[in-house]
């Protein structure tokens, strides 16, 4: 097939031909295509050098049928008419082997509002140039007598959804994403930075933040667990976010009463407020679901009340109302996510949160997070490369790394303050989240 | 496929790579899952593809495409090529291998009956009677269960002569029984948690877990866990069931004695270790009763094959012994550090994935106790039984985990239900504290099929032999 230069995906108008003729070949009642394409990059370094380095070029084409009231699904990695007869010959006879079960409707078609999120720069970024970036990272690692870690990824992805009710959806989306960890003889530090244009990274920036985390993070000193006033840096906030949307913000774990949303009831402090807008240009923004579904707003906490959940088609079925796109692909068991998710900011000045705080932690990300009470909204997890006592509203010294395990809700109700900038943190599993740095009345460090 | 194995490898040598290998990899997956009484969702799928890795002046590159032609060989070479020429601008020193690896034969997973044979509609009928059997247990309010089968070929080839070719074989199953309360919500699964138990073999080994047989008592446990007391807090005697052994096995064994953790190699995504080579033969890990082999010849272990993927052949090393760090998992590159050779533990999760330290099968070996005895010679203690969260730092010290079942044991015997419970530890602390394992009888080796590491995200499917343990003086139940 024809590939667009930079990125070598296929062009747009033949990957519609692809679908289309996969649509008409199909005896099912029912037929859903989804082909996801993707040309990727990443840079590793570690102890101030590349040590691995590597790219990818691979595709999904997924096939969902409705026959006789049963659904199948197939997928296959191969963009051709031979693979498309194959996965077509697959979904159908599991369609035909299996006895009935709940169907999940397919949408209709319905238009899509377009959103930007390409960048030829970040499509055509070559190994040069991460390796320039790295280089430039590790060098100044290095003058200061430190070392550098991290990884430098550059790529390109397209999706497609059709199916045979008239809807067709294409997105194209470009990322580049550095993280990075510095570390000296005794202790280190961590920043990360992403966009959809490479451009947008600022590897001077990135290198400062990291490099004087880490020099301020040397020879920590413990302090005793307990309860703490706490800053929560934007890295460990969006993580966090993230956890509430995994256990909480789906309308099928509502359904299932595992979530801790009740719907109308104040949740957290009136100060909080977070939606999902797949819309958004400042997150990483997608106008259709993995099914088809034109993405909405949804607003999941307003000013401290759980005020909506999302939906996808089984969900929205269930609950007699529209799906607001937030699907996953077929066959989806999980249900619906939020993947959008934003944060609203505050009016403190980052730097400022620590003011009046007399005895404090600041906490610069989180590691190893894991749900131990989902109702409660109770987490548990390590605090990493960043942690520092904050006396009489200054950080005064690194104190070695935390166990907390606490309700997020809970320490959600008692905020103090909220940083007036937010950041971009692109999500390791799926989705991204743009929140503010937050100051926190109460947090708990176990051990 | 092996005339494009040896075109990518005559490509990258007469590009100036000083060592290449290629994967050719075919996997087929099939997923099955019921829910409430009913077909949740069945799918299949396919993915092909090759990965070539290459050394250019002493530094790597590493290309991968699904496109299997003669033209996309060569753009993947190429691309590999032009990636380790960037790599080597920015080394830090030379990759060195060490003693070259020319192994060469074939090797397939024992399998008694093809799950990819098996008709859908005999998995579906079970997994339906076990859902029945969960939905027996009045108050179970969410009934899931699902099976897995991967079929993969792989082909490995390398400029040194290496020329392997393995046919491996996954079946795995679980169902799991939630219960909830407006406040609370509860669950237990059997034979493990978080999905499936899976092992190296083919529907036999779901036939031997007769999930069917155990719905029952899992709903009732689910339901009863709703109005048991909370894990008390306090410093108590903790027997562990074999599957959370083998999971604190892999946290807090595997992971930390993965060399490429220990040389940096991963300190920006996992972490490090505390288990560095100074500590080597000198670090008390555990007590005498704990010593922790990687295998990768184990029976049914997800960690067992014929050669990891560069070429080394399957084998059998000590991590611990008698409780004292005595080896490392190794690749060529970081064994060669240490001036050793690899033991076989580089894994790839796909043709599109450089191959990275990834354990075998990390077992610890039974020992000459039985859960009965331990519990008998227990004053002040709980049991607890299959995972339900888990958390440890970035360099395999600091852990705690949850469970979803827990007893209370005073005086010999088992006492009541316990909701919540979970333990926290220092490692070496905490394993040197071990003061009984059970015995070869309740030994069994447990699939982890869902282990991350690297950047881009890899998922391994390892596997932890083991049996129920004692370990004195652990803080149980920290929740407020």
């Amino acid at each position: 097939m024809k590939s667009m230069e930079a990125s070598r995906l296929t062009d747009q108008a033949e990957l519609k031909r692809f679908v289309d003729r996969l649509l008409e070949a199909s005896p099912a009642q029912q037929t859903e295509v989804l082909v996801t394409e993707w040309d990727s990059a990443l840079t590793r370094f570690a102890n101030n050098g590349i040590h691995q380095n590597v790219a990818e070029r691979d595709v999904s084409v997924r096939v969902r049928v409705v026959k006789d009231g049963k659904t199948g699904v197939a997928s296959i990695n191969q963009l051709n008419e031979t693979a498309a007869q194959d996965v077509l010959r697959r979904a159908i006879a599991i369609a035909d082997l299996q006895p009935k079960g709940e169907l999940v409707p397919m949408p209709g078609p319905a238009k899509s509002q377009p959103v930007e999120a390409w960048s030829d720069a970040t499509a055509s970024a070559t190994p040069e140039e991460r390796a320039d970036f790295v280089e430039a990272i590790c060098a100044k690692a290095g003058r200061a007598g430190l070392k550098a870690f991290g990884a430098f990824s550059t790529g390109a992805e397209q999706l497609a959804i059709a199916n045979s009710l008239g809807v067709f959806h294409h997105h194209r989306s470009t990322e580049a994403t550095i993280n990075t960890v510095v570390m000296g003889e005794a202790g280190s530090g961590y920043a990360d930075r992403s966009a959809i244009d490479v451009r947008e990274l600022d590897k001077d920036d990135l290198a400062s933040e990291v490099i004087d985390k880490a020099q301020r993070n040397q020879n920590a000193q413990p302090v005793e667990p307990g309860d703490y006033e706490v800053v929560l840096e934007e890295y460990a906030v969006a993580e966090m976010l993230e956890f509430l949307s995994f256990i909480g913000f789906g309308a099928l774990a509502a359904q299932e009463e595992r979530s801790f949303m009740r719907l109308g009831e104040r949740i957290t402090g009136e100060n909080i407020d977070i939606w999902d807008d797949g819309l958004d240009p400042s997150g990483a923004p997608m106008s259709f679901d993995f099914e088809g579904v034109p993405k909405q707003k949804v607003q999941l906490i307003n000013h401290g009340v759980a005020s909506g959940l999302v939906y996808d088609m089984q969900t929205a079925q269930r609950a007699g109302r529209q799906s607001t796109g937030h699907g996953l692909p077929a066959p989806n068991t999980d249900g619906p996510f939020a993947v959008n998710l934003f944060m609203a900011p505050g009016s403190t000045p980052k730097p400022e949160l620590t003011t009046d705080i007399k005895r404090g932690i600041w906490v610069t990300r989180f590691w190893y997070v894991r749900v131990v009470q989902p109702k409660a909204s109770i987490i548990t997890g390590m605090t990493r490369e960043g942690t520092f006592l904050i006396e009489n509203g200054k950080i005064t010294r690194p104190v070695k790394d935390l166990r907390f395990t606490q309700s997020i809700l809970e320490a959600l109700n008692s905020t103090l303050a909220i940083s007036q900038s937010t950041k971009l943190q692109i999500s390791e599993y799926l989705g991204a989240s743009r929140v503010p740095a937050l100051r926190l009345k109460a947090f708990t460090f176990t051990s | 496929m092996k005339d494009l194995a040896e075109a990518a490898l005559n490509a990258a040598q007469m590009k100036g790579a000083s060592y290449a290998d290629v994967r050719l990899d075919e996997r087929v997956q099939q997923d099955v899952t019921v829910k409430n009484g009913q077909l949740a969702a069945v799918s299949d799928d396919a993915s092909e593809g090759l990965g070539v890795r290459v050394l250019v002046d002493g530094a790597w590159g590493f290309a991968g495409s699904a496109r299997l032609d003669i033209d996309e060989v060569h753009e993947v070479v190429d691309r590999a090529i032009r990636i380790a020429r960037a790599s080597a601008r920015a080394r830090s020193t030379p990759v060195d291998l060490g003693p070259p690896v020319t192994s060469r034969g074939q090797y397939k997973t024992p399998v008694q009956r093809d799950p990819f044979s098996v008709p859908l509609t005999e998995k579906v009928e079970l997994l339906l009677r076990a859902d029945q059997a969960m939905a027996s247990a009045k108050g179970v309010s969410i009934r899931e269960g699902s099976m897995e089968f991967i079929k993969q070929k792989k082909i490995f080839a390398s400029t040194e002569g290496a020329y392997t070719e393995q046919e491996l074989y996954e079946s795995g199953a679980g169902i799991e029984a939630t219960a909830t309360s407006p406040d609370d919500v509860q669950n237990r699964s059997y034979p493990n948690s978080f999905g499936r138990h899976q092992g190296a073999g083919g529907y036999e080994y779901i036939t031997a877990m007769q999930l069917d047989r155990h719905g029952e008592r899992i709903g009732q446990e689910a339901v009863a866990l709703l109005t048991a007391p909370q894990c008390p807090s306090g410093v108590k005697t903790l027997i562990l069931d074999a599957s959370q052994t083998a999971l604190q096995i892999h946290e807090s064994c595997g992971h930390p004695t993965e060399l490429d953790r220990v040389f940096g190699m991963e300190a920006a995504y996992a972490g490090t270790s505390f288990m560095t080579p100074e500590k080597l033969n000198l670090l008390r890990y555990g007590s005498p009763r704990v010593t922790i082999t990687a295998d990768a010849l184990t029976p049914t272990g997800l960690g067992t094959f014929g050669w990891d993927d560069e070429g080394v052949p399957a084998q059998r090393s000590y991590l611990i012994k008698e409780g004292l760090f005595v080896g490392y998992l190794t690749s060529r590159e970081t064994a060669s550090v240490l001036g050793q050779q690899s033991n076989g533990t580089m894994r790839a999760d796909g043709w599109n994935r450089i191959p990275l330290i990834r354990m075998t099968n990390v077992s610890l070996q039974p020992g000459d106790s039985s859960l009965e005895q331990m519990i008998a010679e227990t004053k002040d203690g709980v049991y607890m039984e299959t995972n339900r969260s888990w958390s440890i730092d970035d360099k395999r010290l600091n852990f705690q985990f949850g469970t979803q079942l827990a007893y209370e044991i005073l005086n010999g015997k088992r006492g009541r239900m316990l909701k919540n419970a979970t333990y926290a530890g220092i490692t070496p602390e905490f394993w040197n504290s071990c003061d009984a394992v059970a015995g070869q009888a309740e030994w069994r080796v447990w699939g982890l099929a869902n282990c991350g590491k690297g950047q881009p995200p890899q998922v391994a499917h390892v596997a932890h032999g083991a049996a129920p343990a004692r370990f004195q003086n652990v803080k149980v139940g920290i929740l407020k």
